[in-house]
């Protein structure tokens, strides 16, 4: 077995004629905590949704636990857990019976108690009889953070997991991740907007823009390159000072769109 | 099993939970049953084609079925753009078992609806032929919501928006349900309609209630069900290949 749980090389994925995600290769060793971090529209979310077979890449080639996602789709799904930048939750239902979905379908083994357990953890125990549409942003991101841990899988991905989250349960969700990457040897693969989460929690960060990796290495490793004292000034170094204009995708103007639909409907 | 089990439990549960979503899928048949059981009942009785209730509640019966599960399968557009789809699409469970599982929630949940409409249009008079009857008639019930519900499915994994949404309903099962006989006898149309309504899968749907419940069947209850349960199968398989690929 290598020792790389994710190995990529020369990945590419187009929508049309953007190109999300351009030739890019990393990998990520077995028990690595893992930042890729990047601008906006920078290629972090698409090129997790083509690790976790959820989108096809346009070329390249990918290995997960050393199988390809694309081919060996369900061996693939079998070795990881998954945090989603947008929300997954079914909100029609309560907090308990998401976690309990969640649970059935990953094959948990005596759901119950660690539900109970990981529901006191992030302070939603107490409402988990409530449908999900009454939560706060905040109350459903915890929700969902939460759900992702309710499986211990090999490896695990988190799309911006502290997005909107309290600084408590944000220091709580880094203490249970560094417990099962010590304990289990979980590898965990993130990406987020706080340089100082990234530096303070990753072994290893790539930065990408414009869908290249425009640098790699341990956060020292990339501070220095840049002669920088801050991971943030390095990262702005790299990545320029221009805001990334970025229209509203497609599936957030017709999320909108629907939501309208659905209180009209109501 | 146990992935089918959970996605058929979770439409249970998000049915009963919206009561009005219940009430207004009712509303429907409950005005054609009114507006064309004594409306059009007159009519129909002084042509001399006998009772008309006994005609309509099968028609009315296959109408709410078909309405209810196309709708139910589209409810995965729902899902994609509210994101719980995602959630089952990364986990490590067979795509076709957890298609299967939302499938089978969807016929359940219309089949339950038209079985309300069935106990409504017997408290306005309709009387099945054979109240043993109403056992096979839940099972044809349920087959053709089967069908409904995976065509539903199979066109919402093909679509990722609303619009689409709409065409199907005013291009595909509005005629479905106009063209099926659910509303006249096949048996005195021109031949044109008759045609169509051979290839028209609600057809036979109504006819098997018309079978059952009235004892008097146009295709026979042998070809209404070959048909019905070969048209099911090809759009299991339809649908299962078009869900596996769905990209999130
Ligand atoms: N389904 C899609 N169809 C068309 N274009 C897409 C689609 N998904 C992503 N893109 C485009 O691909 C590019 C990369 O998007 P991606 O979501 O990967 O960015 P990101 O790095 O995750 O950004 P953020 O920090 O805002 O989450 C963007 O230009 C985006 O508009
Ligand atoms: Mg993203």
């Amino acid at each position: 077995m290598s020792d790389a749980m994710i190995e990529v090389i020369d990945l590419t994925k187009k929508f049309g004629d953007v190109t999300a995600v351009d030739a890019v290769s990393f990998s990520v060793k077995r028990g690595e905590i893992f930042a890729f971090l990047g601008p906006n529209g920078a290629g972090k979310s698409t090129t997790i949704k083509m690790l976790t077979t959820l989108l096809r890449p346009t070329s390249g080639t990918i290995r997960v636990n050393g199988l390809d996602p694309h081919k060996q789709a369900l061996a693939v799904r079998r070795s990881f857990g998954i945090v989603f930048q947008d929300p997954s939750l079914d909100d029609q239902l309560t907090a308990q019976e998401n976690m309990e979905i969640h649970g059935a379908l990953y094959k948990v083994k005596d759901a119950k108690p660690k539900i109970e357990r990981l529901l006191k953890f992030v302070d939603l125990y107490d409402r988990r009889k409530t449908q999900v549409q009454k939560f706060s942003g905040g109350m459903k991101r915890r929700l969902e953070i939460a759900r992702g841990l309710l499986h211990h899988p090999t490896i695990i991905f988190l799309d911006e997991p502290t997005l909107g989250l309290d600084p408590q349960t944000r220091n709580q969700m880094w203490a249970y991740l560094h417990e099962m990457n010590k304990n289990e040897g979980t590898t965990v693969f993130f990406t987020t907007h706080y340089m100082e989460e990234a530096d303070r929690n990753a072994q290893r960060i790539a930065i990408i823009d414009n869908g290249k990796i425009v640098a790699m290495g341990s956060p020292a490793e990339v501070k220095q390159s840049q002669n920088a004292e801050t991971l943030e000034d390095a990262f702005l170094a790299l990545t320029g000072h221009s805001i990334r204009e970025e229209d509203a995708s497609s599936t957030d103007r017709m999320r909108t769109m629907m939501r309208g639909f659905q209180n009209r409907r109501r | 099993m146990s992935t089918i089990y959970i996605m058929w439990l979770r439409q249970m549960l998000r049915y009963f939970r919206s009561p009005p979503r219940i009430v207004a899928a009712l509303a429907q048949p409950l005005l054609y049953l009114l507006a064309f059981g004594y409306g059009f009942g007159r009519i129909y009785q002084m042509a001399g084609q006998g009772d008309y209730l006994a005609f309509l509640a099968p028609g009315i019966l296959g109408m709410s079925i078909l309405f209810t599960s196309i709708f139910s399968g589209m409810e995965l557009i729902w899902d994609r753009q509210f994101g719980f789809l995602k959630e089952t699409l990364a986990a490590p469970v067979s795509r076709v078992n957890v298609m299967l599982g939302r499938t089978a929630g969807g016929a359940t949940v219309a089949t339950f609806q038209a079985a309300i409409v069935l106990v409504l249009a017997i408290l306005f008079g309709f009387r099945p032929h054979d109240w043993w009857m109403l056992i096979p008639a839940l099972l044809a019930m349920f087959l053709v919501a089967m069908l409904f519900t995976t065509l539903g499915t199979w066109f919402a994994a093909m679509l990722s928006d609303f619009q689409g949404f709409q065409m199907i309903m005013n291009f595909l099962v509005m005629p479905m349900f106009f063209l099926s006989g659910a509303m006249f006898p096949l048996n005195s149309v021109p031949p044109v309609l008759s045609m169509i309504a051979r290839v028209d899968p609600l057809s036979y749907g109504v006819d098997a209630f018309r079978g059952l419940l009235g004892g008097a069947s146009h295709f026979g209850l042998g070809v209404d069900f070959a048909v019905l349960a070969v048209i099911t199968l090809v759009l299991l398989a339809l649908g299962s290949r078009a869900f596996s690929r769905i990209e999130a």
